[in-house]
């Protein structure tokens, strides 16, 4: 940002003002959605980690079952659509929040948290059900990756949903404060977030062990 | 967005903030996320199940259509793209990505040579004995 003052004869501009943006610092608004967009990109690269142990260890069954022989590529496409319109619900949140409308919040939020659950109930008989068929974590590496990874995915929509509901009842009880909608945005990234990462994960995990 | 000067497009944008108003416009960005992401899920599904193509070309095509697809959610759902206020944003992101592409490539690589170089399971039994 260069502020350099010219005297060219006989007036003095100031270059780069033009093009400098906003003076002062950055609104509240801006910091924390930028603070926020940090952590969501340490987060991904912690999910990496766990991408790379699994895509390392995807091979190693101990003479157990592998991934096509265990995953259910139909319950995997309804887990995705779930996610995926959540998703595109918890937009229409967004838009209602920007106009200030509660109703519409409200709806939005609450498709996003049904189907968030619908997902999560899908996840947890996915696991229930490998489990009682003998391939629980401690069976091999594979499986041990396998549910390091999506559990830990399957861990933040949790965390999500229990998040969702705090911010519904906080516009019900406070409204479309500064400081809520802030958290809200905070919310909606967070949630678009992990659509990105469940995209990865059912192409690398489930995709291409189904195809391997 | 304008600010308090009123001029357009002087401040930065928070991630998942749109520079345009409208709502009509904000729903139909939504609206052609959501159309692009189902199409390349769709895509991706069909090609994981198929034998209409080349076999080995199967596991490159998922993997492409799925960083279109994470690239659709970014632009679409979270509004990261390559605008004027948005360069903070996509600086962070492609840092990111240099951390996530050097943990996976690098484990892989490191491990597949390690694995390459390890002497077979039977010699080290024999070792033992």
């Amino acid at each position: 940002m260069s502020m350099a003052a010219v005297a060219d004869g006989h007036s003095v501009r100031v270059i780069g003002l033009e093009d400098a943006g906003h003076e002062g610092p950055a609104s509240k608004r801006i910091i924390t959605g930028f603070g926020f967009w940090i952590f969501l990109l340490s987060d991904i690269v912690m999910f990496s980690c766990f991408f790379a142990a699994y895509a390392v260890q995807s091979g190693q069954t101990a003479g157990g079952p592998s991934g096509a022989e265990l995953f259910n590529l139909r319950n995997v496409a309804i887990e995705t659509a779930f996610l995926l319109l959540s998703s595109f619900a918890c937009g229409m949140a967004s838009i209602a929040a920007e106009v200030r409308s509660h109703l519409w919040f409200q709806i939005g939020m609450a498709v996003t948290c049904l189907l968030g659950i619908g997902f999560l109930i899908i996840e947890f008989r996915e696991f229930a059900d490998l489990i009682a068929r003998g391939a629980g974590p401690s069976g091999s590496a594979f499986l041990s990756a396998f549910f390091a990874l999506v559990g830990c995915h399957g861990l933040h929509v949790s965390a999500g949903t229990l998040w969702l509901l705090t911010m519904m009842a906080q516009v019900f009880a406070k409204g479309f404060r500064a400081d809520i909608l802030r958290r809200f945005l905070c919310f909606a990234l967070f949630w678009h977030a992990l659509d990105i990462i469940w995209v990865a994960i059912f192409s690398v995990v489930y995709l291409l062990g189904s195809a391997a | 967005m304008s600010d308090i000067h009123g001029l357009p497009h002087q401040a930065d944008l928070a991630p998942g903030d749109e520079e345009v108003v409208s709502v009509k416009v904000r729903l139909l960005g939504y609206l052609v996320g959501l159309g692009l992401a189902v199409l390349l899920t769709a895509t991706s599904f069909f090609v994981a199940g198929t034998d209409l193509v080349w076999q080995p070309s199967i596991p490159v095509a998922i993997v492409v259509l799925a960083i279109a697809q994470m690239g659709v959610h970014l632009v679409f759902f979270l509004h990261i793209t390559t605008g004027p206020d948005n360069t903070n944003n996509v600086m962070a992101l492609a840092f990111g990505l240099l951390i996530v592409f050097l943990v996976i490539a690098g484990s892989l690589w490191i491990m597949a040579n390690l694995n390459h170089n390890m002497m077979p399971m039977e010699q080290i039994m024999q070792m033992q004995r």
